[in-house]
């Protein structure tokens, strides 16, 4: 759900302007609009650093610290992982996002029939903790965080790092890990779920007690409004239906009986930046806010720190256009653009070649270049949000705030996140929402540089057709199957049979029961059980999760 | 090829582990509204999931949805599937993150439609009444 819908009259006049999420823009905006939102300094804005936290986190924001940059990286073999870690590294990042290929996100090893051609196409290939040290080798973990882009198996994936660590001599307080496992996103979007909802809820728990008890430096859970957001929701239902998810695993740990307002600083977001750029600043704002405001009302947290809304505005791939691929370059930067003026901490930028492909090293460093310019050359960095006072930003802030609210209010009226999911409720609005939304796109309601709607194709295609560009391919390269197949083969054949089953043993029992399977899942990867083993163990005591009909 | 029913049956599928269902579920939705009646597989299907879905759906076609980039291999697999299994009247029709030159390879192999991303409703109808002119 990209760009607003524009009304224009026959001389090319704009009429009309209708953001996604439902606001209408007027032409001008001044003093009495913000009278007529009811805005007020001191409850809607206050000083930046201060609640509600509108303006920024921080009250010097990025002039004490520029944003933190974190393109997606990690494919093939953990070795070459390992390269590309430390090239990011060497030219300025700092901290990794790790992908993962399709068979680790599904809990598969990489000699199990579905994992065939798959096997480091789209990340690195993960079976046990030998791969692990190989991809992690040599990187200073006690300063360099990793965010691990892994949800239906995050749990293991946060023991493996931490075993992996252990290994290479830091202690598990020292390690600063942020999985994304948000399973109720990739219910919605994505896709990557294995587990039914109410176990797939109870693993995300598990990781956040045992991130409160045992990992002070990690955050436990990163919720992703942007790939909701991807599938088709609006900006506002972005925010909303994320807010929404974070409620399900509070509430989940709540009724463990430990204090939101031990956790709930750790929480991080993901969210999305493109299409309108207002519409997306006047949303980052809000959330800001609104996320403050529900921690203090709903759960009682008044620890300045926990109320941020800490997290990754990154821009979004679905923004991007198969057609002209280069014009993506540009877009790219305007998202970004987008993300620093909403004082987004951590950034990322999808690479132009996205749409087609994982990125190549020279699209991902011309990402991370663009971002740099922003900080170091074009001026983000002098002024706390500068954009405050303005009399559209703030009404349009305002007005975002209360479309948050009512997308909110609507998954309430459906029994709260877990429910609208297993009903198929919010599946069914979103991709209805995205077939509307590619619609308009087709029939010219909505525009988008480069591609032609269908109706003007025919008179496209006479005076010289579409552009049918091809962007560098990233080549699928079937040694890394036979790397990671052999190299799995090894691990089974010279690790301890016996601990290796004690352990998954210990950990069938916590499963079946209530105890928290994080400390068993570390003794697993510790004793070199694969990601399949061990997932194995979860699939036959949650089963796994059947769709709800999405017509 | 003529019909027996009136209206084309299409299963839209989902092969393999990649999650990315908003293009399958936009066809879907597309295809259903433009009178055909379809049947969506749901996510992580394997190859003989999707046969056993075509055979007791008796459809039409079998509309693959392939983002993970391994659209070659699929297809060539599913193909040779679909004769051993004698449907040999189903047409297979592929769409998703599809390169333009891999379009010769996949028509070679027999798919009998290939609608690589950015293709239009309009296209993909089209293309699907076409198969059955």
């Amino acid at each position: 759900m990209g760009v607003a819908k524009y009304i224009k009259d026959e001389k090319g006049a704009i009429k009309e302007v209708t953001y996604q999420s439902g606001i209408t823009v007027k032409p001008a905006y001044g003093p009495e609009d913000l009278e007529q939102a009811g805005f007020e300094y001191k409850k809607d804005l206050g000083a930046p650093g201060e609640f509600p936290f509108t303006r920024s986190l921080h009250p010097e924001s990025y002039r004490s610290r520029a944003w933190t940059t974190r393109q997606y990286t990690g494919f093939g073999t953990p070795e070459e992982t390992n390269k590309r870690f430390k090239l990011m590294i060497a030219n300025g990042q700092t901290g990794l996002n790790v992908a993962f290929d399709l068979p680790t996100q599904m809990g598969y090893d990489s000699d199990h029939p579905l994992a065939q051609g798959e096997v480091g196409r789209v990340g690195m290939a993960i079976d046990s903790l030998k791969d692990f040290e190989a991809a992690f080798a040599g990187i200073p973990l006690d300063r360099i965080g990793s965010g691990l882009t892994i949800n239906a198996v995050a749990t293991i994936m946060m023991a493996m790092y931490q075993a992996a660590a252990e290994k290479f001599g830091f202690k598990k307080e020292q390690i600063s890990t942020t999985p994304q496992n948000d399973i109720l996103k990739e219910m919605i979007g994505r896709g990557a779920w294995i587990f039914p909802v109410e176990h797939g809820v109870r693993l995300v728990g598990d990781s956040i007690e045992y991130a409160v008890k045992e990992l002070p430096k990690s955050n436990p859970v990163s919720i992703c409004g942007y790939h909701i957001r991807e599938s088709g929701a609006t900006p506002a239902q972005e925010i909303a239906y994320g807010f929404s998810i974070a409620k399900a695993y509070i509430d989940n740990v709540k009724d463990r009986g430990i204090d939101p307002s031990d956790f709930v600083g750790r929480f991080s977001f993901n969210f999305n930046v493109y299409g309108n750029l207002w519409e997306q600043i006047a949303k980052f704002r809000a959330a800001r806010k609104l996320w403050a405001k529900m921690l203090k009302e709903d759960y009682g947290v008044t620890d300045k720190k926990k109320l941020w809304l800490r997290g990754l505005f990154g821009g979004g791939g679905s923004g991007l256009t198969k057609e002209q691929p280069e014009n993506n370059i540009m877009r790219g930067a305007y998202y970004a653009l987008g993300a620093a003026l909403s004082g987004a901490q951590t950034t990322a930028l999808c690479s132009f070649d996205e749409a087609y492909t994982i990125p190549t090293p020279r699209s991902a460093l011309l990402s991370l270049r663009t971002l740099e310019m922003l900080m170091e050359e074009v001026g983000l960095r002098d002024t706390v949000d500068p954009l405050a006072g303005s009399y559209f930003i703030e009404t349009l802030t305002l007005q975002m705030e209360e479309k948050i609210v009512e997308e909110m209010k609507e998954v309430e009226k459906w029994g709260g996140m877990v429910k609208s999911i297993s009903n198929g409720f919010i599946q069914r609005k979103v991709s209805r929402q995205a077939y509307e939304y590619e619609k308009g796109l087709q029939s010219g309601e909505y525009r988008k540089v480069g591609v032609i709607p269908e109706s003007e194709r025919q008179e496209s295609a006479k005076s010289g057709g579409t552009e049918k560009s091809d962007v560098e391919l990233h080549e699928y390269n079937e040694e890394w199957a036979k790397h990671s197949i052999s190299s799995l083969k090894e691990v089974r054949r010279t690790r301890n049979d016996k601990e290796v089953k004690d352990s998954l043993k210990a950990l069938e029992r916590a499963a079946k029961g209530k105890d928290n399977i994080m400390p068993r899942l570390v003794r697993c990867c510790h004793a070199y059980a694969t990601v399949g083993e061990m997932t194995g163990v979860f699939r036959d005591v949650f089963g796994e999760w059947t769709e709800p009909d999405f017509y | 090829m003529m019909k027996t029913t009136n209206k084309i049956r299409v299963l839209i599928a989902k092969p393999g582990l990649d999650g990315h269902d908003k293009g399958a579920k936009i066809v879907a939705l597309a295809l259903r509204d433009a009178g055909m009646e379809v049947i969506y597989s749901g996510l992580h299907q394997t190859l003989d999931q999707i046969i056993e879905t075509a055979i007791q759906e008796t459809v039409d076609v079998i509309g693959l949805s392939i983002m993970s980039g391994a659209h070659l291999p699929i297809c060539e697999k599913l193909v040779a599937m679909m004769k051993e299994n004698g449907l040999d009247d189903v047409r297979l029709s592929v769409g998703g993150v599809i390169p333009y030159q891999d379009i010769p390879k996949l028509e070679k192999m027999g798919v009998a439609a290939i609608f690589p991303g950015g293709s239009s409703f309009k296209e993909i109808v089209a293309g699907m009444n076409q198969l059955f002119d």
